[in-house]
């Protein structure tokens, strides 16, 4: 029972609200209905290179796979159904729960959006997750249509080092190993061109690599706004914000809407509107939250606490950058940083050095950079304390939470966890997690 | 100053009455499926052994898992915060607590006012909580304290599955069926499940005194586990079921109107 508060800050609706529902419903309505228009579908993982296949026309959708098994799991009695029909065919409880909530769409041939599953015209994965890595292959396989599954190995080592000597971490990309996932992304388009018998136009990807770049960097820009007292913004609020960006970072469309939002942030933090008006306390989180059970994040209001971003919200677009003095910042536009595309092998390499520079590639490899940016983000979101998801449905971004806990631990920093799964409702207990949260609360002298 | 607290578990209710600070009544009793009346019967119960009507109350804490059913509470607060404040007004020099339940297991970091700074609550199983050693009590067929005298009289270590209440007991069948030593089940029952819960209270990075409470401490057989598990030596509390009614009831003498 949380103490009655009173309002200390003005709020107000989100103005950009109903237009990213929007654009969220008409981009699973683009791809389900690609063909139609004599469009290319293809499917993979977010986060991907999507400006590459951006070049083969303006007709290309994707149904990227993480949002999509999100969508699911937040559709609890859908994804019951997909999980059955995974598990019937096989595949066991303990695989991510994202891929297993897409598998069973496909298996159930059931479109969470409405109709029939639409099948990809290919597939392409980045080799970053182990499982991931299988994901898009046992995809194509339980279609049995021989789909082209295009795979790129970006596991190049770590892009971050530790300065001994400051302590803060600096990139230190391996050239060669960028080099190695260009190659890959070369071979890749002359491949695609045999496959789709369209001609691979540089000027779109041009095109879609600006796109990238500047949505990655508002996306940034947006959560470093909500480091303002009051937030205007909780966490709830982004996941329905940052999925653009999982979705499709090369849209237009999409920069010109982050360009609103953060514009309408921006305009937020100028007039003091908090997102939650008797905010006396923030929290961040980890990394997915149980997507099914997003109540958790009402449920620490009542406190007065509201959670302001989480490393998975912030990061997951790998748009920030490290200063110097360890203050995080957007990564520069290619217009800032004074680039020019004019190649396709520039462009590539510039795509191919953001992917290796991916905080959660460096994680699967080593865990002190992740450390070393929960804390950073907690110190400049000025938080209270973080929650962390031992999330069972995710064994690519749940590596090393434990030791991401102590070390935060050992700093001092208040921590709570809680388990659970993203994908899969079954091993969510919310009784049991909100009785920890409010003990959580308890801790931090909110109740 | 009369404050209560009441403790509401998943198996007893525990009340304790603090007068400026001492403890002048307590009380358990059994929570059976009329949750609110068995909180209420305990409860009143404890008001009539000493003599203590309802108006001389100043406050009453609730905490515990069943919380939310004491209608009658001026304020509920977690049991472990609870936990905390009330070992730190018994034995001041504690700074790792362990608190076996019936359903839940429980480690908590605290500094000398009793405040949290960390702590672990055992994940969506009984094989680390006090309602798993009673099954397998059942199991063997003989009385909780028959259970906890035989562990101690055995010197042989047998790994069982200490990850699953029900893995764990059909080993247990397939150990009676072998024909093992009763002794030797009984200690390989609490050494599987004092390696869980040492790997709980190992989250919160142990440091000494350490406390072991809850209604488990009063069973010696886990006890002695436990202590080889973590190579420490506990601070025994006479009554360790109330720790955590004595911290609400301690709570609600010390906060603020």
């Amino acid at each position: 029972m949380a103490t009655e508060l009173k309002a200390k800050y003005p709020t107000a609706p989100l103005k950009c609200w109903a237009k990213v529902k929007e654009l969220r419903q008409k981009y699973y309505q683009d791809y389900a209905l690609a063909h139609e228009k004599g469009g290319i579908r293809w499917s993979g993982g977010a986060a991907n290179l999507e400006p590459v296949p951006a070049g083969l026309g303006r007709d290309v959708y994707m149904l990227t796979g993480e949002p999509y098994g999100a969508s699911i799991a937040y559709d609890r009695a859908f994804a019951a159904k997909c999980h059955a029909a995974a598990e019937q065919a096989g595949y066991p409880r303990d695989l991510c729960a994202y891929m297993r909530n897409y598998w069973g769409s496909k298996l159930l041939k059931t479109y969470a959006f409405g109709g029939p599953f639409p099948e990809p015209d290919f597939y392409w994965q980045f080799h970053l997750c182990c499982s991931h890595g299988k994901w898009y292959q046992e995809a194509a396989r339980i279609e049995g249509k021989g789909r082209p599954v295009f795979i790129t190995d970006v596991v190049v080592g770590p892009y971050f080092k530790r300065n001994e000597r400051t302590g803060h971490f600096y990139a230190d990309p391996n050239k060669n190993g960028i080099r190695y996932i260009a190659d890959q992304v070369h071979e890749h388009i002359e491949r695609l061109e045999k496959i789709t018998g369209r001609t691979y136009q540089d000027e779109l990807l041009f095109e879609a690599t600006e796109n990238y770049f500047n949505m990655t960097s508002l996306w940034a820009e947006i959560c470093i706004l909500n480091q303002a007292i009051p937030a205007p913004l909780d966490e709830k609020t982004i996941f329905s914000l940052y999925v653009l960006g999982a979705l499709n970072k090369s849209s237009k469309q999409y920069v010109d809407f982050y360009r609103e939002l953060r514009d309408e942030v921006q305009d937020r933090v100028s007039r003091g509107i908090a997102a939650l008006s008797t905010e006396r306390a923030r929290i961040m989180s980890d990394i997915q939250p149980p997507w099914g059970f997003l109540e958790i994040f009402r449920y620490i209001e009542q406190f007065g606490c509201v959670s302001v971003g989480s490393m998975y919200s912030i990061n997951l677009q790998f748009s920030l950058d490290i200063k110097e003095d360890g203050t995080l910042r957007p990564l520069p536009t290619l217009k800032e940083r004074g680039i020019e595309l004019k190649s396709r092998d520039q462009c590539l390499m510039l795509l191919a050095d953001h992917l290796a520079s991916n905080l959660w590639g460096q994680n699967m490899q080593e865990h002190t950079l992740k450390n070393y940016i929960m804390e950073k983000i907690y110190e400049q979101w000025h938080c209270n304390g973080i929650m962390i998801h031992y999330n069972r449905g995710c064994e690519g971004l749940s590596l090393n939470v434990a030791e991401n806990r102590l070390y935060l631990i050992e700093k001092g920093i208040p921590v709570v966890t809680y388990e659970g799964n993203m994908g899969d409702e079954r091993e969510f207990d919310l009784a049991e997690t909100l009785k920890r949260i409010d003990t959580f609360m308890e801790t931090l002298g909110l109740k | 100053m009369i404050t209560v607290g009441i403790d509401v578990g998943a198996k007893n209710v525990k009340v304790v009455i603090l007068k400026d600070n001492d403890i002048i009544g307590k009380n358990i009793g059994l929570m059976e499926i009329d949750r609110k009346k068995s909180v209420v019967e305990a409860f009143e119960s404890c008001l009539a052994s000493t003599g203590i009507t309802k108006k001389d109350i100043h406050r009453v804490i609730a905490t515990g898992a069943g919380e939310g059913i004491v209608d009658f509470a001026h304020r509920k607060s977690s049991v472990v915060t609870c936990d905390a404040l009330g070992i730190i007004k018994l034995q001041p020099l504690v700074r790792t607590v362990i608190d076996i339940g019936a359903n839940e297991t429980r480690a908590i970091k605290c500094d000398q006012t009793g405040k949290v700074l960390d702590f672990a609550v055992n994940e969506k199983c009984a094989a680390g909580s006090g309602a798993f050693v009673e099954a397998m009590a059942r199991a063997m067929e003989v009385s909780l304290e028959e259970f906890a005298g035989l562990s101690l009289t055995s010197s042989k270590s047998i790994p069982i599955n200490a990850q699953c209440a029900i893995f764990a007991e059909s080993e247990v069948v397939s150990l009676v069926h072998e024909e093992t030593d009763r002794n030797d089940i009984c200690r390989a029952v609490h050494d599987a499940m004092a390696g869980r819960i040492a790997a709980l209270a190992r989250r919160v990075r142990i440091e000494k005194e350490v406390a072991l409470i809850g209604g488990v401490a009063r069973n010696r057989g886990m006890v002695d586990s436990l202590k080889r598990e973590l190579e420490v030596d506990f601070i025994l509390i006479e009554n360790p079921e109330y720790i955590g009614a004595f911290g609400a009831a301690f709570q609600g003498a010390v906060i603020s109107e």
